[in-house]
């Protein structure tokens, strides 16, 4: 049980560290679906016997994260006519190797941490822990704004992935408010990005800096 | 008179095989483009016939252009005779002998590049100064692979290293080494073999002044060097030592004949990286190694 689960979230890892090393716009959103879908698998994995509510989670969260958010990203895209090179201020060498260092001391940090006995073998804290480091990268070493959108959403994989912690403590209600927020954040941001691309030409966040009369 | 004997007929045998696979890797290329392609042979012709012409050297080349190529061969031959084959083990073994792998293999990389620039044209400078600015992150990777190796078996003799399989890591050594072979031995993603292109190449511009026999004893030694790194990788990846002799010796060929094809595939399938690309895939060859080494050690811990 506890192999399937690391094996899981070791995958989400090295997806964290695809999603900084790639060059490519699609290939960054393509890592961060697969990413959810990876996510979602693992409730229905950690839990020993079937449990109805859980594989619900599950579902929803493999249908939003893994499908309905990239299509929306992939739409915001096609419709702003964006090239798809990144041009990032952390070069990909640095940052790749920024993301590997947090990583390391994300599962260094998880073993002095005082967790329960049950959660001490796993690979839950670290790995969420180097989600959020992740993204908080990707939002702070990328230019372009869907770039940005996806380190925000890495951020919320690792959040998420801290969550799992007390699956059985959280109501459904507010898993699906968490996702229903975040589908709403996506689509809002979809249309903001639209609206950059017409203001600015382009996606640059370093344009909006600027004040315009 | 049997270790003379064995010695003898290992030597022969690295000599011997390892032109094969630089026919076979361009046979794999040639039949996924629905070429006929050249014979499986073709390097053993070159290389005859490159032994029977004489050298043309530039009046500023130096001494150096022969004996760099000389000498770094005998470093590749030797690195050859220290790497164990499966069951029959290396044909000599101590205490701290990968140290000397590395070593000998950094050693014909030096003489590699020394000849390269002391052939009195631009090229080989060019050539020698990429090869050596991107062998900086390979042998990072290496030296992190080999270390990963060590910590999980906890021996620092190549025989006991290699013999057993590298644990959970594998998967993610076998990535890294692949990735390693690839830069070492200059293939497709990092450099093309076949360009002549002054822009792109990078061990075709080392070699591009050498004729006659120096330029035969480099291509020899590249060979050696691919067949090296695709028996590093088979037994590292493979827990040969837990096999009968026989089968051990089986597996052994058919993974490095595996490698080969895969090399051939890569190279058919994949473009060649940018060269400001480069970097980012030797990190991340180096990350899969450490990844490797953390897990090895964690492991070992547990």
């Amino acid at each position: 049980m506890n192999e399937t689960q690391n094996l899981l979230i070791g995958m989400a890892m090295g997806l964290n560290l695809l999603a900084l090393g790639s060059s490519r716009l699609p290939s960054v959103v393509r890592a961060m679906a697969v990413q959810g879908v990876v996510l979602g698998l693992l409730p229905i994995v950690i839990e020993a016997r079937f449990d109805w509510l859980v594989a619900l989670v599950g579902v929803v969260t493999i249908a939003v994260k893994g499908v309905v958010i990239p299509s929306l990203l992939r739409r915001a895209m096609r419709a702003a006519n964006i090239e798809r090179e990144i041009e990032p201020f952390i070069g990909f060498v640095p940052s790749l190797l920024l993301g590997a260092v947090g990583t390391i001391a994300a599962v260094a940090l998880a073993h002095e941490l005082p967790l329960l006995p049950e959660h001490a073998g796993t690979l839950l804290v670290p790995g969420s822990l180097a989600s959020i480091f992740t993204g908080f990268i990707l939002l702070v070493g990328r230019v372009k704004a869907i770039s940005q959108v996806c380190g925000y959403l890495i951020l919320e994989n690792g959040i998420y992935l801290f969550g799992l912690l007390l699956i059985h403590s959280t109501p459904l209600l507010v898993e699906s408010g968490i996702l229903l927020d975040l589908t709403v954040g996506v689509f809002v941001i979809g249309i903001i990005v639209d609206r950059i691309q017409r203001a600015f030409d382009s996606l640059d966040t370093r344009k909006l800096t600027a004040l315009h009369e | 008179m049997t270790s003379l004997l064995e010695l003898v007929v290992r030597l022969a045998l690295w000599l011997l095989l390892a032109p094969l696979l630089p026919g076979v890797v361009n046979k794999v290329k040639a039949w996924a483009a629905g070429r006929t392609g050249p014979p499986v042979l073709q390097l053993y012709y070159d290389l005859s016939r490159l032994w029977g012409k004489s050298v043309v050297m530039s009046g500023l080349a130096s001494p150096g252009l022969v004996a760099g190529p000389a000498i770094a061969w005998v470093a590749l031959v030797a690195a050859a005779m220290l790497l164990p084959l499966g069951p029959a083990g290396g044909a000599l073994s101590f205490s701290g002998d990968v140290l000397l792998l590395v070593a000998l293999l950094a050693a014909a990389r030096f003489c590699t590049a020394w000849a390269a620039m002391e052939a009195g044209s631009a090229f080989g400078g060019m050539g020698a100064a990429r090869e050596v600015s991107f062998a900086v992150l390979s042998e990072a990777a290496l030296i992190t692979a080999i270390l990963s190796l060590s910590v999980q078996t906890g021996s620092v003799v190549l025989d006991g290293m290699l013999s057993l399989s590298s644990g959970p890591g594998a998967v993610l050594l076998a990535a890294g080494l692949f990735c390693v072979l690839l830069a070492e031995n200059c293939r497709v993603p990092f450099d093309d073999p076949n360009t002549h292109l002054e822009l792109t190449m990078i061990h075709e511009a080392m070699a591009l002044d050498h004729s006659g026999p120096p330029l035969a004893v480099i291509l020899h030694g590249a060979s050696v060097k691919l067949l090296i790194f695709a028996v590093l990788v088979s037994e590292a990846v493979l827990p040969l030592g837990r096999l009968p002799a026989t089968e051990a010796a089986a597996a052994l060929a058919a993974s490095v004949a595996f490698v080969t094809v895969g090399v051939g595939l890569v190279e058919s399938l994949l473009a060649r990286l940018a060269f400001r690309r480069v970097p980012l895939l030797l990190t991340s060859a180096f990350l899969l190694c450490l990844f490797a080494l953390l897990l090895a050690w964690k492991g070992g811990a547990r």
